[in-house]
């Protein structure tokens, strides 16, 4: 009862639209296209990537007026040139409004390649707002910065935390939780206990140690 | 190398430490700082809100969360696909079966698998059944907040029924877990069917009930009409999603216009609202559980028979009853709970309609038999985003009746 419910192909089908209209607008902006599964991701340079969201809502053949998400992946050292991407999950919405009808039903998913040594993107908050949250999350979780985002702070983990824990070699394990009775901890400002635990690799051991 | 990273980390965590904090003039007589949160029985969950007032008027209304955060996007790196299935219920714990869903098509869509159409029924029909019950908790809650409080047991005898339904299927009343990748795990016992009948008979009934008590009730549209209005060009660029989108008068549902587990075989109608506001949500939430129960009662009248799960041995279990017959099975039984099954290289994202908004998840795969990276789109996190756009100029009161009718659910914005 196995059905393949859609084709594997890769770049040798007919290119998309965004694709060509990208590669007009910013000759040397793509760095690669797949597509998997019918979806197709441009991999781009993240200097680019407010003028392409801006092409992509604003061309009215893409039309992609529904900012869906942004999402940071950690490759760690699967990829030669970068570590992360930054993942814009895109959609033209199809709506009717006053009788005229928007929207193409399409979706597209832009990476922005960003090195290790420098993460810095472009922030698109001023392209779609929606993008405030996460890329707030992206940060607190990478410790990816967003140029020109009005409100750059954590999000989910506390304010004083250390390090970014979906990093791929931030450990994975228990806090070591401790009641002190008010002597230490972040209410009172000494800096917090890190966490100790697997890592990745099946290191385990106190993540404070590894300073030294 | 350790070194001058940690020292980065510290840098870094400190410039942020710096941000942190509301930035306000102290002198200046005008605006107020009122903490609202994290455990006021309103935020639905532990949601601070930073309120700035002038007088009794919102300017601005800044939601800091992370209170329940749990890492359960880390925790999913770390388990194989199927046991990745249990933590997906934790994230929006109302509408659990939806999630599994969401995280499966995802699964599916790596493997090149779809279950054949008993269990997409079977599906539709859990999802739908979950969708209603989410609606009818919003409902309750809401209502509760603004004041109400005969709804909310009203709404929840209708839950009870549907829980009492899932708890006859899995066991579980709230976290079953049932949809996972190559079908479900298991097929709907003996009386199941003529139980969801039942629901759906009575139903309407109650749902009529319901809107006697509220829909021209003058002191409930006091609270809610012409509060929260977010026009729809609004809710674009920010990502609302779901009922708050439709209140706004775009007739959108992903069930519609991306058709997945086979939704374009059921008909039904999108409700919309027109004003945006939050009377409108509250409208075209209740039409839509009306639609739920169509779909519900397609599906009973409908259901396909045969197998529910993918015939692959390699991703589905073998029945309890081959264990005992075949070494094969056995062997297949071990291989599938301790190593789990090897997707393909590559990304996959299914988008779905959840109670909320639009919910998927993005995953990452490696090749091997863990996600390298899990990612949901949550549909609650970024409808959040736009409390302040609905709040601002308002009174404080409204804040209660806009934070109820964006339906948030806290364990899935933290996560």
């Amino acid at each position: 009862m196995t059905t393949e419910i859609l084709e594997t192909t890769n770049s040798d089908a007919a290119e998309r639209i965004e694709v060509t209209k990208i590669r007009a607008a910013f000759p040397d902006a793509i760095l690669d296209v797949n597509t998997f599964r019918g979806d197709t991701r441009i991999l781009v340079r993240r200097e680019q990537i407010v003028g392409i969201c801006a092409l992509l809502k604003q061309d009215l053949d893409l039309n992609y007026n529904y900012f869906v998400e942004c999402l940071g992946v950690d490759y760690l050292d699967t990829k030669p040139d970068h570590r992360f991407e930054v993942v814009y999950n895109l959609y033209s919405l199809p709506y009717t409004l006053n009788g005229v009808r928007h929207g193409k039903n399409t979706r597209i998913f832009i990476k922005a390649a960003v090195p290790e040594d420098d993460p810095v993107v472009p922030s698109v908050v001023s392209i779609y707002p929606g993008a405030s949250f996460p890329e707030r999350e992206i940060f607190d979780m990478f410790g990816i910065r967003f140029a020109g985002h009005p409100d750059l702070r954590r999000i989910l983990m506390s304010e004083d935390w250390i390090g970014h824990p979906q990093r791929k070699d931030y450990p994975l394990g228990g806090e070591k939780v401790r009641f002190p009775g008010n002597k230490y901890g972040p209410s009172v400002g000494d800096v917090p206990i890190a966490h100790a635990g697997e890592s990745y690799f099946g290191k385990t051991g106190d993540f404070q140690g590894e300073k030294s | 190398m350790a070194n001058i990273e940690i020292e980065r980390l510290i840098e870094q965590s400190s410039a942020a430490t710096a941000a942190q904090g509301i930035q306000i003039d102290a002198l200046d007589a005008q605006t107020m700082v009122v903490n609202m949160g994290p455990q006021h029985p309103s935020t639905h969950g532990v949601l601070r809100i930073v309120l700035e007032l002038d007088g009794e008027v919102i300017v601005r209304a800044t939601p800091h969360m992370g209170y329940v955060h749990t890492g359960i996007e880390k925790e999913l790196e770390y388990q194989t696909y199927l046991k990745g299935v249990t933590l997906t219920d934790r994230m929006d714990y109302v509408s659990a079966l939806i999630n599994n869903a969401a995280y499966t098509l995802s699964i599916e869509k790596l493997l090149g698998i779809e279950p054949p159409p008993r269990g997409q029924c079977l599906r539709v029909m859990l999802m739908e059944m979950q969708r209603i019950a989410s609606h009818l908790v919003w409902l309750g809650t809401h209502l509760l907040d603004i004041g109400a409080m005969t709804v909310f047991f009203y709404a929840f005898v209708q839950r009870e029924k549907l829980l009492d339904m899932v708890e006859m299927m899995s066991g579980v009343r709230m976290m079953p877990s049932w949809i996972v990748p190559g079908g479900l795990r298991g097929d709907a016992p003996e009386g199941w069917f003529e139980r969801g009948k039942d629901f759906c008979d009575g139903f309407p009934r109650a749902i009529d009930e319901i809107e006697a008590l509220l829909n021209a009730n003058p002191i409930f549209r006091e609270r809610t009409q012409g509060v929260g209005i977010l026009p729809a060009e609004e809710c674009f660029g920010l990502g609302v999603g779901g009922p708050t989108l439709r209140a706004a008068g775009i007739s959108y549902d992903i069930r519609k216009a991306i058709p997945y587990s086979g939704y374009e075989n059921y008909s039904f109608e999108i409700p919309t609202g027109q004003y945006s506001d939050v009377y409108d949500r509250y409208r075209v939430r209740m039409a839509e559980m009306l639609q739920s129960r169509e779909i519900i009662k397609q599906c009973i009248e409908n259901m396909p028979d045969g197998p529910i799960n993918v015939d692959d041995r390699k991703i589905v279990p073998p029945p309890r009853i081959e264990m005992d017959n075949s070494m094969e099975a056995v062997i297949h039984h071990f291989k599938l709970w301790t190593e789990g099954f090897h997707p393909p290289v590559g990304e996959s994202y299914v988008p779905l309609e959840s109670p909320k908004g639009e919910i998927g998840f993005y995953i990452v795969s490696d090749g091997s038999n863990r996600p390298w990276r899990a990612h949901q789109r949550p549909p609650c996190f970024m409808n959040l985003q736009a409390l302040s756009r609905m709040c601002e100029g308002r009174l404080i009161a409204d804040v209660v009746a806009v934070i109820g009718s964006i339906d948030i659910i806290l364990g899935e914005i933290d996560r």
